[in-house]
């Protein structure tokens, strides 16, 4: 069997590919409890809202929502992991599960994912997807004192590979580092995923996704849409994209840049919309289908999928919406040294 | 292919927040003032530093702590963090700490094989690891590479083994290092050439690698006299960027003009950089330039020497002599001696400078002047400015005030940018500041830019038909962005009708064509003007209106059906067709002689491109534009001289000859060889003809029975290194001067090598006699139209071209998405022989046309509609 990055790239030259869409809204349809949260595990905390730690406690509940969007034409899920790291689950107490939550999700959407697999043939993938924590290495949280750093980048690194290595024994095929509000944090996630690679002994692709954080295309570190990825260029990720953020139409300007100066898989998953003053997502499926349609009438993506508020439903609408149109033909750019800082710098050519 | 508007050729590196370069600011870390320490790297960043390098090593110091500390500091000053960071130390232990401080893609400096080459590799593999570029310093285990074989074999062995680990190449840059000269030991005396030399060969040998290196090491023998070491400075910099030097940590403000530089200390400084023994002469290069250099002691012993009459003026009136007069030689000690008389530094700018040029602009607005003095004025003022600057900074003043606030770009796909670089520096010359973006400038970087800048006007700028496109595409980004800033749109290749028709319905807010520079200043001054604006765009408003009604209702002449008019087209005289080439295929021309190109220069154009009306040589003696086109003709003749005599530049070309066949409207190449036919398909008029005038089209030129058709490329090669000198001096005079000359030189190498086809490869014309104002009116037998040109509108059939040429190999010209050539003054097309072929314009074709054409062209009928909108409806 070819190498499933192999796979992903042979499969993202003839069509537009579907990942997943969110979990969180997924999971509050379906009104869990503490006990369900909790289940027999004995934490002292409070568990309501500890989403990840369902691959523990419900597990059926984790596997249902991976098959539905399996179901709505996604050939991506992602596992259910996004706060699955030590500082995030510090919050409930569950720091000493991190490694088995995140085995469990990846292992939970493998089996998902080979069983769809089995039945018409056609390979899917499981990305293991990593958060940002609520840690930022480029802010100080204190205004007073701009140069103060909660945590330093090899705590940070150590707190990713925790979590990468555990998602690649359970059966990821790829490791999603998403919602990057913080450059830095992210080269703290690719340098992670590196020494998981020698300790795992296989390659793990990397999707690498940024968040914007105002319309003018910045994240939170500041970094523009092209300066993020000579920053991140060198972990050669197998796709590059935008999530999360605002919503498509808010989008749009920057899938155009990212699209022309990207020579990798492009993957943009936005949110259903923008909140409403009731903080729901309210967007259509057709809406938001339609939206991402334009970009891939435009030749600028590879793969589509939802974030915050997005359902099967909106799903299944994307995979109708885009059927049929050629996939994003992926750039041949010039050999340049690209630096960056929060703006890119590209020196002339080398002679 | 994407391009980014911090694009540069050489890249200044700025220096000062290195506490081993500057005093200062090591006093500022020791104290621990880490607040003024940031104030240091902002003004270096708003001085046009374009990296910064971060260096803590210092004795006293816990270097680790000092770099992360910085680093992070100035990760949170947005004005600071958007350039990259050099971080830079001979520790590891501090470069990989200050690694994991940076967000964005930062330039390690330095790892060597100094410790053996485990160690170089295992820094090497962190630097990818955290994603940096790296300098690697000539250094391995026996010591620093001093001759030029050292350096050689140091970098090419660090690149090999760079390469066995996937470090990228192009993120090498070797600094093989600068060693002072001229220090009175005679082994250093080769120090410079040896440098120069070896980067020449290592960037032979290791392809996309750069080059640095620290420029104050090479005067260190001078030290206290900064008149000899900024001209050692800049000679060396003269030499070492055409060789590939593409980075230098120096302070940019303290170069010297090469062509200013006093003639006898500059040649002693190249005397003694090029290792140069005079013949004849009892002392060495270095004891020459000893003795000279105690002249330059002390601060008046240069101005003595200038010994001209309005030197003794006031300053002032010094100042605005040299404004007026553009001579730059003593504006910075003029500019320092006004500084030191007023309260402020920005009273130097706000005063006497503004006013001497406003005296530039009156002149210029009344047509005493001419766009090359102002354009030479500008540089004046330029370094009257630079050398203010940190002055200001250091005051915390606001800038200067100025009367408005131009972005200003080429856009995307275009590389042209004489015109623009023009505009740009009238509007300055009038008070206008200008954020040049530069050449291929995506239209989200023009917005953004706009925006950050508080730009109160964007001004565009392209030469090739697809720019249209491109400027229709900012419009509407614009209007999607909800901006209402005014949009001025210039170029060769626009024009009112097309801004009327297309970009205006794009943005509501106002869009201006602006014809030439000499309209850019009206045009802007009336956009800033708080009573005369609205009236002012109301007025472009309804003319733009009214053209659109004019075309919508009538105007426009009909067109025949393509049938029609292919049954209308033109017949050639069969028994005239010329014969066969006596040389068919490829002729390659790697180096075609300059000096021989410039008897074949048509100069009436650029005259034309700095905005001087007249033919030549009648310009020279025309008693309104005469003088200034003499001098400029004459400072023109002397660039030449350099450009021949110093090699700045080299004609690159290739033609061919292949057979070939009519097929309708295209023809068709045989590539015997290769065993492919290749289609040409070309537009045919289409507009309604009187009676006995046929609808033309180039296919018509050649025999359906077999025939014989021919290409060429020409390309100027070896521009970019000078430009990045000019830019680096702030001189936009000769920037453009050069530009307009080498494109002087594609256009004569075209026509030479036309002469060469029709004399020799084709032969149709053994004998033919012509002279030199003959061949400019076009006298000869035999056609060269070029794609995007009116006989052939469709820049798309470049690509074709050039691949049938291979010109990429051949004649080194290339292509950029919107099928501008590259470098920027080339010029390709295709050879028709027969004597009857002649130039004409195919306009307007109609709908049929385009959906024939789009299947002979083998796209689909959108892409075609794309390339020729310029001929459509």
């Amino acid at each position: 069997m070819i190498s499933a990055r192999e796979a992903l790239i042979a499969a993202a030259k003839d069509r537009i590919l579907l990942t997943d869409g969110g979990w969180g809204t997924q999971i509050q349809l379906r009104k869990l409890g503490e006990a369900d949260y909790a289940g027999s595990l004995g934490l002292g905390h409070d568990q309501k809202g500890n989403n990840d730690i369902l691959a523990l406690t419900r597990q059926d509940v984790v596997t249902a929502i991976g098959e539905a969007y399996l179901a709505a034409g996604s050939d991506i899920v992602s596992t259910n992991t996004f706060s699955a790291n030590r500082i995030s689950q510090a919050d409930y107490g569950a720091e000493a599960l991190v490694a088995d939550i995140n085995h469990e999700s990846a292992r939970l959407g493998r089996e998902a994912a080979d069983k769809f697999a089995a039945q018409d043939g056609r390979r899917r993938f499981v990305a293991g997807a990593v958060g940002p924590t609520n840690k930022t290495l480029s802010l100080s949280p204190d205004v007073n004192n701009p140069g103060y750093r909660e945590i330093d980048f090899d705590e940070l690194k150590d707190v990713y590979r925790e979590q990468v290595i555990a998602l690649a024994e359970g059966g990821a095929d790829f490791i999603l580092i998403e919602t990057i509000f913080d450059t830095l944090n992210a080269k703290a996630g690719i340098a992670a995923t590196l020494e998981a690679e020698a300790k795992v002994g296989r390659e793990l692709p990397l999707m690498i996704s940024m968040t914007l954080t105002d319309l003018s295309g910045r994240n939170l570190s500041g970094h523009t849409v092209e300066a993020f990825w000579y920053a991140v260029r060198h972990a050669k990720p197998l796709t590059l994209g935008l999530n999360c953020s605002f919503g498509a139409a808010q989008l749009r300007p920057h899938v155009r840049v990212l699209s022309d100066l990207a020579d990798t898989l492009v993957m943009v998953y936005p949110n259903a919309g923008l909140p409403n003053e009731l903080g729901e997502y309210d967007e259509l499926p057709d809406t938001t289908a339609a939206l991402v349609r334009e970009w891939a009438d435009h030749g600028q993506v590879n793969i589509l999928g939802g974030c915050c508020g997005s359902t099967p439903a909106h799903i299944a609408a994307m995979a109708k919406a885009v059927q049929g149109l050629p996939a994003r033909r992926i750039p041949e750019v010039p050999v340049r040294t690209r630096l960056a800082g929060l703006e890119p710098f590209t020196m002339a050519a080398a002679s | 292919m994407t391009a980014t508007l911090s694009s540069s050729s050489f890249v200044n590196i700025g220096e000062r927040t290195n506490v081993t370069g500057s005093a200062a600011f090591k006093r500022l870390i020791l104290a621990d003032d880490f607040t003024a320490a940031v104030e240091v790297a902002r003004q270096q960043v708003e001085n046009g530093a374009q990296v910064i390098d971060v260096n803590m090593d210092e004795g006293l110091l816990d270097a680790t702590r000092a770099m992360t500390t910085f680093l992070k500091l100035i990760a949170a000053e947005p004005d600071i963090a958007r350039v990259p960071v050099m971080i830079d130390s001979s520790k590891w232990e501090v470069i990989e700490a200050g690694l994991k401080c940076v967000p964005g893609k930062p330039i390690v400096n330095s790892i060597s094989m100094k410790e053996g080459e485990e160690a170089f590799l295992d820094h090497a593999r962190k630097c990818m690891a955290y994603g940096a570029a790296v300098v690697v310093m000539a250094f391995d285990e026996v010591g620093q590479a001093d001759t030029k074989d050292r350096k050689i074999e140091i970098c090419e062995r660090a690149y090999k083994l760079l390469m066995t680990i996937g470090f990228p190449p192009e993120d090498i840059i070797f600094d093989p290092n600068i060693f002072a000269v001229a220090t009175g030991l005679e082994e250093h005396d080769n120090y410079a050439v040896d440098f120069i030399e070896a980067v020449k060969e290592i960037r032979v040998r290791c392809p996309h690698v750069h080059f640095s290196g620290g420029l104050s090491n090479l005067s260190f023998g001078f030290r206290g006299n900064e008149t000899v070491r900024r001209a050692m400075h800049s000679v060396f910099l003269y030499h070492a960027i055409p060789a590939g030097l593409d980075m230098a940590i120096v302070n940019a403000g303290q170069l010297d003009v090469y062509d200013t530089i006093d003639p006898e200390l500059r040649t002693a400084c190249e005397d003694v950089i090029l290792n140069r023994k005079v013949e004849g002469e009892e002392l060495s290069p270095t004891e020459r330039l000893i003795a000279l250099a105690e002249r330059y002691k002390g601060s008046n012993a240069a101005q003595e020497k200038a010994a001209e009459e309005w030197r003794g003026w006031p300053v002032e009136k010094r100042l605005e002599h040299a404004l007026v007069k553009g001579i730059d030689a003593h504006v910075v000690d003029d500019t320092e001696e006004m500084r030191l008389l007023m309260d402020r530094p920005i009273e130097v700018i706000e005063g006497p400078l503004m006013d001497g040029m406003n005296v530039v602009g009156d002149l210029f607005g009344s047509g005493k002047m001419f766009l090359p003095q102002v354009v030479k004025s500008a540089r004046v003022m330029k370094k009257a400015v630079a050398h203010l600057l940190p002055f200001i900074e250091a005051a915390k003043e606001p800038g200067a005030k100025g009367k408005g606030k131009v972005v200003m770009a080429t856009v995307k796909g275009d590389v042209h940018d004489i015109g623009k670089n023009i505009v740009g520096v009238v509007l300055q010359c009038n008070g206008f500041e200008i954020v040049d973006l530069g050449v291929m400038v995506p239209w989200s970087k023009i917005l953004e830019a706009a925006n950050e800048n508080d730009a109160d006007m964007i001004g565009l700028s392209g030469l090739i038909t697809p720019s249209l496109d491109e400027m229709v595409t900012v419009a509407e980004e614009m209007q999607r962005a909800g901006m209402t800033m005014p949009l001025l749109i210039g170029g060769a290749t626009t024009s009112k009708v097309h801004t009327a028709l297309r970009i205006d319905p794009a943005y509501q807010g106002p869009v201006l064509h602006v014809l030439d520079a000499s309209r850019a200043v009206g045009v802007a001054t009336s956009l800033v003007s708080d009573t005369g604006r609205d009236a002012f765009v109301r007025g472009y408003k309804s003319d733009y209106e009214h053209i659109r009604d004019v075309r919508a209702n009538k105007g426009q002449s009909a067109l025949v059906p393509i049938d029609d008019a292919r049954a209308n087209g033109f017949v050639v005289d069969e028994h005239i067709r010329p014969f066969p080439p006596e040389k068919p295929g490829v002729h390659v021309f790697d180096n075609w002689d300059l000096a021989e190109l410039v008897e074949w220069f048509d100069w009436t154009p650029f005259f034309r491109a700095w905005e001087l009306a007249g033919n030549f040589p009648a310009i020279l003696d025309d008693d309104i534009v005469g003088e200034s086109a003499t001098n400029l003709y004459a400072d023109a003749r002397a660039m030449l001289e350099k450009i021949i005599g110093e090699g700045w530049l080299h004609a690159r070309g290739v033609a061919a000859l292949w057979p070939c066949r009519r097929e309708g409207d295209d023809v068709i190449i045989h590539l015997a060889e290769e065993e492919r036919h290749v289609r040409i398909p070309f537009l045919r008029q289409q507009i309604a003809k009187r009676e006995g005038r046929p609808n033309m089209c180039l296919a018509d030129f050649v025999s359906h029975d077999g025939d014989w058709i021919g290409g060429f490329s020409v390309a100027i090669h070896g521009i970019e290194p000078h430009l990045a000198r000019f830019k680096a001096a702030h001189d936009d005079y000769s920037d453009i001067l050069l530009k307009a000359l080498a494109d002087r030189f594609a256009e004569a190498f075209a026509e030479r090598l036309h002469a060469h086809v029709r004399t020799d490869l084709w032969g149709y014309a053994p004998a033919e006699q012509l002279t030199p104002e003959a061949i400019i009116k076009e006298e000869y037998r035999g056609i060269r139209p070029a794609p995007g040109y009116p006989a052939c509108p469709d820049h798309s059939l470049k690509p074709i071209l050039f691949d049938l040429l291979d010109a990429g190999a051949n004649s080194g010209a290339t292509l950029t998405e919107s099928f501008a050539m590259l470098p920027t003054a080339a010029v390709s097309g295709f050879y028709f022989g027969h004597p009857d072929a002649s130039y004409f314009g195919v306009a307007r074709v109609g709908e049929d046309q385009l959906a024939d054409y789009a299947v002979r062209r083998g796209v689909d009928i959108e892409t075609a509609r794309r390339w020729l909108r310029p001929n459509l409806d």
